[in-house]
């Protein structure tokens, strides 16, 4: 089976196409360097992605957050759940845990916040 | 009387400040409007900023971090919620804020960094009434990610620029629904990424060659009317479809906000709308450089960056004394290649050309050619309007050139 | 008991109210909408018309020669910016000519200052003018001023002097009671001794409450586009076309605030609420404002928007008392405007004649502070206002420079601004290029403070017209 696929790594948004033997990746097509290929691989298999978002601060406010690494796309929906309830204490600054072993994880701040 | 004074603490401010202190300069000011450095991408918290500049995909607040610290670091001076009001030709800088009132600055060298805003509206015409609900993209952005609030819950998006595409994945995952992202053009004016993982990945319909033509709602938008259009563009009566929504965002361009080069008299691009430049970033008015989106919308903040470090080193450069033109080659497009930055280069050394094209094209060279002879050839798969494309030419390529043309040629 | 209830807060109530504060008077003033100037005072041209047009002898012709002879001091007492940038009624053809002549006529008996140019003459007042346009009427006494401002100063004059505004108050009934009425909106009353009917569109159905059935009025729906303040000096002069029955046809103008103004279109319609821009519109808009004017840099429309006149019965305004106690002024289209300070001073004849004490207030106050006195000011003095109060510093429109202190007046002088499209009426904050893209959150975020309501209740123009919904995170509270 042939896939085609939209390379999200990078802005260059390669057209990748994957030749699949069930759900075996057999050969990555279309890609420019070897992050593609791995998207591809991924993307074929179990489909990752980083989540981005903001968490409420104890005083209201808000602070930036995202995932530290992907995670399954297909739980995005899960995460965001997770992500709106949690409450960041303050003083906050760039790379703190906000969330730790979120599907694998940890949902940090990306924004410093006082 | 001050040496550096840059207009806006974005991307290109703060890389545009950096760059002019690594060469030197220390009496440098960066004027900022907003309460903190970072401009627009302390909005942007998506990811995929800095691949290019930092081999790390960060998101907008983390790139900006970056430079603010550096710019902390060398202790460059800097004014935020501080508003130029005006500019003159002969650097006499105009701004106020709440502490000094309005106060007045001589400089030596100017860079404009003061980025672009988001077309309106208003410039559509769109028929109907005018209800609450319609947004620029932009300013859903502030709202949900700056304020915490949700503009809307049942969502339309028209224009499939880049910040679009990212605030229909936003508001989805906020809880809102996004019900079709409509595209005036046969193709999208964003990332291929994006379409990927923000439209894609939620179902999230990509209706190109469709426009809005009806705005419905008294009080709070009640839904749109939107149709395909033929190849003119105008639409086509018997596709019109009603769709119920309580939002409508718009994401159909970004004009580089140019008021104040317009106060000093620099000339303007009616094409990018941004100041004519040469290689160092310099406008028609000698010791006034412009950079990042302010000179011509970017796709990819890293590429601001690198631009602003070019004026940055310039404005060192032009403080110090080192100005005046050396040779004078204007370079021209062809109408399939819209423009490039520069638009001149008055000094003979390796030069990158950045330019967009004006339609989708696929396999095709890019050539430039001075006089009638071709002096540089580069294929390319795929071309773009949405992405900004370059090539570089080496200096020896350069002797005895009165000037460059940049061309497509289709395969 | 009041002694007068104006209803309706446009242009004629407003000046209605300012006129009767000069008397020891209490004055309610009704209004359905969230704000002042919400009917036909929020969207028209802004002309001051010098009065060539109105039929001699009719009480529009006597009104708006009058009524335009006192705008100037009315502008300058309330701080409203008036500019006599002169009229241009231009001509193609044989026809318009004529049309033109008798214009000229109409112009001398009416008393104003009008004269006949050929091609010539045309192009040496206005460059840019169409090159197919053979002759004109010049009249140098008509002006432009912001109908808006003019109606939100009149009334915050008024409101200075001691008159009340109810908003949201939107008459459903008015009964007879002994020495006046009783006006009753769904969940309040008002009594009063005398009622002064300014309900533009709607004067018809409040004149019916009390029994007279001769007022009838329909919407003449007029859509506009408004261009770049880069454009404003195209013309100098405002553009008319030899006029027709449906009015006097498309124009282009400068605004007092230095953008162009096209339009309006003129269409007779039923809904007294279809306020609908139409692609047909902006094509009709477009296609003439091209005749007038050469190379009119149309891609540099900011925004368009539709207004509705409210056009009466019988080409006259209907300024008549049916009964003891009670004015109409209805029909109060075109040149309306340009006659309100004559109109309001007729009706508080009226009202003397029968009856109403009209004693003068000792503490009357004529002037207002100007909505633009910051940006007026010089350097030094706006300096001075901002060590005063640091929020004259603070630019939070930045197409249009308006600082936080102007919106903060805004909110809170007469008559105050409670929702976002009240501080853009008031400030300019959010008309500009960009129309709010930039400064929409701020507003909204001084507006909620001010006013003491949450941010997500905070709306565009009352009612259901809110900008956010709710809180994002299921809403912790800040």
């Amino acid at each position: 089976m042939e896939r085609k696929l939209t390379c999200i790594v990078c802005p260059l948004g390669c057209q990748l196409t994957v030749q699949l033997n069930g759900r075996e990746v057999e050969k990555v097509e279309g890609n420019t360097c070897p992050r593609g290929a791995e998207y591809a691989k991924n993307e074929c298999t179990n489909p990752q992605r980083t989540v981005t978002s903001t968490v409420r601060c104890e005083n209201g406010g808000l602070v930036s957050v995202k995932t530290d690494r992907p995670i399954p796309k297909e739980k995005m929906s899960e995460c965001m759940q997770l992500i709106n309830k949690a409450v960041a204490k303050l003083p906050v600054a760039i790379g703190d845990v906000i969330l730790s072993d979120v599907f694998g994880s940890n949902v940090v701040a990306t924004q410093n916040k006082t | 009387m001050r040496d550096l004074v840059i207009i806006g603490g974005g991307p290109a401010g703060m890389s545009a400040a950096i760059a002019a202190f690594e060469q030197g300069i220390r009496d440098i000011l960066i004027l900022e409007r907003d309460e903190s450095l970072g401009g627009i991408l302390q909005q942007c918290i998506h990811n995929g900023f800095g691949l290019h500049k930092f081999g790390e995909e960060l998101t907008g607040p983390e790139y900006a971090w970056k430079y603010e610290q550096k710019v902390r670091e060398l202790n460059i001076e800097t004014k935020c919620n501080t508003m130029v009001l005006d500019i003159t030709e002969d650097k006499v800088i105009t701004a106020t804020n709440a502490t000094e009132g309005i106060f007045q600055l001589q400089a030596k060298a100017i860079v404009l960094a003061m980025g672009c805003r988001e077309r309106s509206k208003g410039a559509l015409n769109i028929a109907g009434s005018r209800p609450a609900g319609i947004f620029s993209a932009g300013t859903a952005q502030k709202f949900v990610n700056m304020k915490g609030y949700l503009p809307g819950k049942n969502v339309v998006i028209l224009g499939s620029g880049d910040i679009g595409l990212i605030m229909a994945r936003r508001m989805t995952l906020e809880g809102a629904k996004v019900h079709a992202v409509c595209e005036l053009m046969p193709y999208s004016g964003g990332l291929a990424r994006n379409i990927e993982q923000c439209l894609n990945d939620f179902n999230i319909p990509l209706k190109l060659s469709h426009t809005v033509v009806q705005i419905h709602g008294k009080e709070r938008l009640e839904g749109v009317t939107i149709a395909q259009v033929d190849e003119n563009r105008r639409p086509i009566a018997e596709t019109r479809e009603f769709i119920p929504c309580d939002t409508l965002l718009l994401s159909v361009g970004l004009i580089p906000e140019n008021e104040l080069s317009k106060a000093a008299k620099v000339d303007l691009s009616p094409i990018t709308n941004g100041a004519v430049v040469d290689q160092d970033r310099q406008t028609s008015i000698p010791g006034v450089f412009a950079c990042g989106n302010v000179l011509h919308v970017h796709d990819l903040v890293d590429f601001v960056s690198e631009e602003a470090e070019i004026a940055g080193k310039a404005a060192a450069a032009y403080i110090k004394g080192n100005t005046g033109k050396k040779v004078e080659i204007p370079v021209k497009t062809d109408g399939k290649v819209r423009y490039t930055v520069p638009q001149v280069i008055t000094e003979q050394k390796d030069i990158t050309l950045y330019f967009r094209v004006g339609n989708v094209y696929k396999n095709v060279r890019v050539n430039v050619t001075a006089g009638d002879k071709v002096i540089l050839s580069r294929k390319r798969p795929k071309v773009a309007p949405g992405e900004m494309e370059s090539v570089t030419i080496k200096k020896d390529l350069l002797n005895n050139v009165g000037s460059l043309t940049v061309s497509l040629e289709e395969l | 008991m009041f002694d007068v209830a104006i209803i309706g807060a446009g242009v004629v109530g407003a000046m209605v109210a300012r006129e009767l504060a000069k008397y020891q008077l209490k004055i309610i003033v009704l209004e359905k909408e969230n704000d002042v100037a919400m009917g036909a005072s929020r969207a028209n041209s802004g002309i001051v018309h010098a009065g060539y047009d109105a039929t001699p002898g009719s009480l529009k012709a006597r009104l708006n020669v009058e009524g335009a002879a006192m705008m100037e001091d009315v502008c300058k007492a309330l701080g409203v910016k008036y500019k006599r940038n002169g009229s241009l009624v231009i001509g193609f053809d044989e026809e318009d000519r004529k049309g033109i002549e008798k214009l000229l006529e109409k112009g001398k008996a009416n008393g104003v200052e009008v004269e006949f140019l050929d091609q010539a003459g045309v192009r040496a007042l206005e460059p840019n003018i169409g090159k197919n346009v053979t002759c004109a009427l010049y009249a140098p006494t008509g002006g432009i001023v912001c109908p808006y401002d003019l109606t939100i100063a009149a009334l915050g004059n008024a409101m200075d002097n001691g008159a009340e505004l109810k908003r949201n108050f939107a008459v459903c009934s008015i009964e007879k009671i002994p020495g006046g009425y009783e006006i009753c909106s769904e969940n309040s009353r008002v009594q009063t001794r005398c009622v002064v009917n300014c309900a533009g569109l709607y004067s018809d159905t409040i004149a019916k409450m009390i029994g007279d059935h001769s007022i009838s009025v329909h919407p003449r729906k007029g859509e506009y586009i408004l261009l770049d303040k880069e454009c404003g000096g195209v013309v100098r002069n405002t553009i008319f076309r030899t006029p027709t029955k449906m009015g006097k046809g498309i124009l282009v103008s400068p605004t007092v605030d230095g953008n162009l103004l096209l339009g309006p279109t003129s269409v007779d319609k039923e809904d007294k609420e279809d306020k609908d821009t139409t692609a047909e519109g902006f094509a009709e808009i477009l296609g003439k404002a091209k005749e007038y004017v050469e190379n009119l840099p149309a891609g540099k429309a900011i925004t368009s928007f539709c207004g509705l006149r409210a056009a009466g019965n019988t080409g006259d305004f209907i300024i008549t008392s049916p009964e003891q106690g009670f004015v109409n002024a209805a029909g109060i289209e075109s040149p309306g405007l340009s006659a309100s300070p004559a109109i309001a001073r007729y009706i508080a004849g009226m009202l003397r004649e029968q009856g109403l004490d009209l004693a003068e207030n000792p503490n009357y106050v004529a002037t207002r502070v100007s909505s633009h006195h910051f940006r007026d000011a010089s350097l030094e003095e706006k300096n001075a206002m901002i060590k005063a109060n640091p929020a004259y510093g603070r630019i939070i429109c930045r197409c249009e420079g308006v600082t936080e202190g102007e919106i903060l007046d805004a909110i809170r002088r007469n008559p105050g601004a409670t929702d976002l499209d009240g501080v853009k009426r008031r400030t300019r904050a959010q008309m500009g290029r960009c129309q709010g893209g930039f400064c929409m959150p701020y507003v909204t975020e001084l507006l909620a403070k001010e006013l003491g309501i949450a941010y997500e209740d905070v709306t565009k123009c009352g009612g259901k017209s809110v900008i956010n919904v709710e809180k994002t995170k299921g809403g912790m509270a800040q």
